[in-house]
């Protein structure tokens, strides 16, 4: 099997060809800064626009609330951290959960090192923020929450809509990393009562470095980059102008065919997990049942590590991640499997399998097949499968 | 990332398995962590290691660490084996990544782990054998609780 098998798709994604060739003009020969005045840089400019026009058309959004930035990371910091400083005045407290993104979490620690007070909230065991808890956690001095759309390792969707409205009960601002929902399952600003919401271009099969954030207008956050007047005032730097157009592109795309990609994408990712649960002993699945990314499965198998498990797999020419602490590069393992009340342990043997719409079922098979065989292997070696199959014969 | 060497024995570790009734036997690391050796040692009558089998639950850089340590114990004396360090095991292997350089810390330890249970069952002291730091006694019962 020399085929490349690649289950990796929350972690990025393949440029389709069509965004590519969306984005090839804009290099050498519609290469004008769309800043300038002269009718050359004109073309760039509108095909700015246009992207602008796409995302905030799927979001429900008006194009002068469309930011582009240099990515999901740049958007969840620049939301938290200029409405932190904006809104300063007002509070002091956010509330954010325990399964953010680290760019999200790791940007919430700086704030609190700066005077900030940030409540995790606690998720329950499928990975979904409870309301009773976040209405608990507010404070007449809490200024944001933070609470993202979808988990990018186990996949839950949030309930944005009932957290939306008790944010604004409230009057707090709502914002939300949706990296890796956007262009996968459908968002409404309005309907969710979103003010501020993170999106990356590359987990849409569009290109690396390129994100956007949607910003309702009236809320008060200052520029991030400083040094220009694009992006009305408020993300300086020349126009990343291929890298919109491909971002445009890939999310037009993703509209244009998310209705068939969720249902086929749900169809091969439900096989996936029922095989997977059915042939594999002492197997379980991480998040939601239903209530996750159509293309997301994170499984755990007791009694073995992520890491050999992605090298065998590796080996079969199958790329997936793990969150074990092995591949995270610290001794402890996933924070989102943590929260959802994993033991360590356990959690070192989760495995995350991303489809795209280019998956086929024979994949999904030979992966399970060569999973069965991984897992077998590896617990043959573990001392903790030695020591369970003592204790219960 | 791993070294050739390494990725051959990750991939075709050598004595892999469990000894019955063995001369020493010791677990170290625990799976809070996410790895965890356990060395079996069958010694004869004159000290020397005539097998070692291991089992390992962790990544590639435990299971080369603890492949390539019984490798490097066979056949030595119980003072020989002693003198395996995790940099011989490291060397043997041509060097892991700086991450994973703890992983062949708990294959030295696991070898001091197995010959301490050795030494206690035979009421012998073995010179420069100090009992094992890392127990996972308490670390087992975790694992054996239902999630």
């Amino acid at each position: 099997m020399s085929k490349l098998i690649y289950l990796d798709n929350a972690a990025t994604t393949q440029v389709y060809p069509e965004v590519v060739e969306a984005m090839k003009p804009y290099f050498t020969e519609v290469y004008g800064n769309p800043s300038s005045i002269y009718s050359f840089a004109g073309e760039a400019k509108k095909a700015v626009d246009h992207s602008r026009q796409v995302i905030a058309d799927m979001l429900g959004a008006k194009t002068e609330e469309i930011y582009f930035t240099g990515g999901g990371s740049e958007s969840d910091n620049w939301a938290i951290k200029a409405a932190a400083e904006a809104y300063a005045s007002k509070g002091k407290h956010i509330i954010t959960s325990k399964i953010e993104h680290h760019a999200v979490l790791h940007t919430c620690e700086w704030l609190e090192k700066q005077g900030f007070e940030v409540t995790y909230l606690n998720v329950d065991e499928e990975g979904t923020v409870q309301l009773e808890e976040l209405r608990a956690a507010i404070r007449p001095d809490t200024i944001l929450i933070s609470i993202m759309a979808a988990n990018n390792e186990i996949g839950t969707i949030q309930p944005l809509k009932e957290i939306g409205e008790i944010a604004k009960e409230h009057g707090i601002l709502f914002h939300t990393d949706a990296v890796q929902a956007f262009g996968h399952i459908a968002l409404n600003v309005d309907d969710m009562k979103i003010d501020m919401l993170s999106l990356s271009g590359h987990k849409i099969n569009g290109p690396k470095g390129i994100g956007a954030m949607y910003i309702r207008k009236g809320v008060k956050i200052r520029s991030f980059i400083h040094g220009g007047a694009q992006e009305r005032q408020r993300r300086a730097g020349t126009h990343n102008v291929p890298g919109i157009v491909g971002l445009g592109k890939a999310a037009e795309m993703a509209a244009a065919g998310m209705e068939n990609r969720i249902s086929y994408e749900t169809s091969l990712r439900d096989h996936l997990i029922s095989r997977v649960l059915e042939e594999i002993p002492y197997s379980r699945l991480n998040g939601h049942r239903t209530n996750r990314l159509p293309n997301n499965a994170n499984f755990c198998f007791r009694f073995i590590e992520g890491e050999s498990m992605l090298i065998l797999l590796d080996q079969n020419g199958i790329c997936a991640s793990s969150g074990s602490a092995c591949t995270s590069g610290s001794l402890d393992p996933s924070h989102v499997l943590l929260a959802i009340g994993l033991p360590h342990e356990i959690a070192h043997g989760s495995l995350r399998l991303t489809l795209s719409e280019q998956t086929t079922m024979e994949e999904i098979d030979f992966t399970v097949d060569k999973l069965k065989e991984i897992i077998a292997r590896l617990r043959s070696m573990s001392p903790l499968y030695e020591d369970f199959v003592k204790k219960n014969s | 990332m791993y070294s050739e060497k390494v990725m051959d024995h990750f991939n075709h570790p050598r004595n892999v398995g469990e000894i019955e009734n063995p001369s020493g036997v010791g677990t170290v690391g625990n799976a809070k962590c996410g790895d965890i050796m356990r060395m079996y040692l069958d010694i004869d009558e004159n000290g020397i290691i005539q097998e070692a089998k291991f089992k390992t639950f962790g990544c590639g850089a435990a299971v080369a660490t603890s492949s390539m340590a019984t490798e490097l114990v066979k056949g030595k004396t119980v003072q020989q084996a002693l003198e395996v360090t995790n940099k011989a095991v490291m060397e043997a292997l041509d060097g892991l990544p700086p991450v994973k350089v703890h992983c062949s810390l708990l294959a030295e330890e696991a070898i001091h782990a197995a010959l301490w249970d050795y030494a206690t069952k035979n009421h012998i002291e073995i010179e420069g054998l100090e009992r094992p730091v890392t127990d996972i006694g308490e670390k087992e019962e975790a694992v054996e609780e239902e999630y």
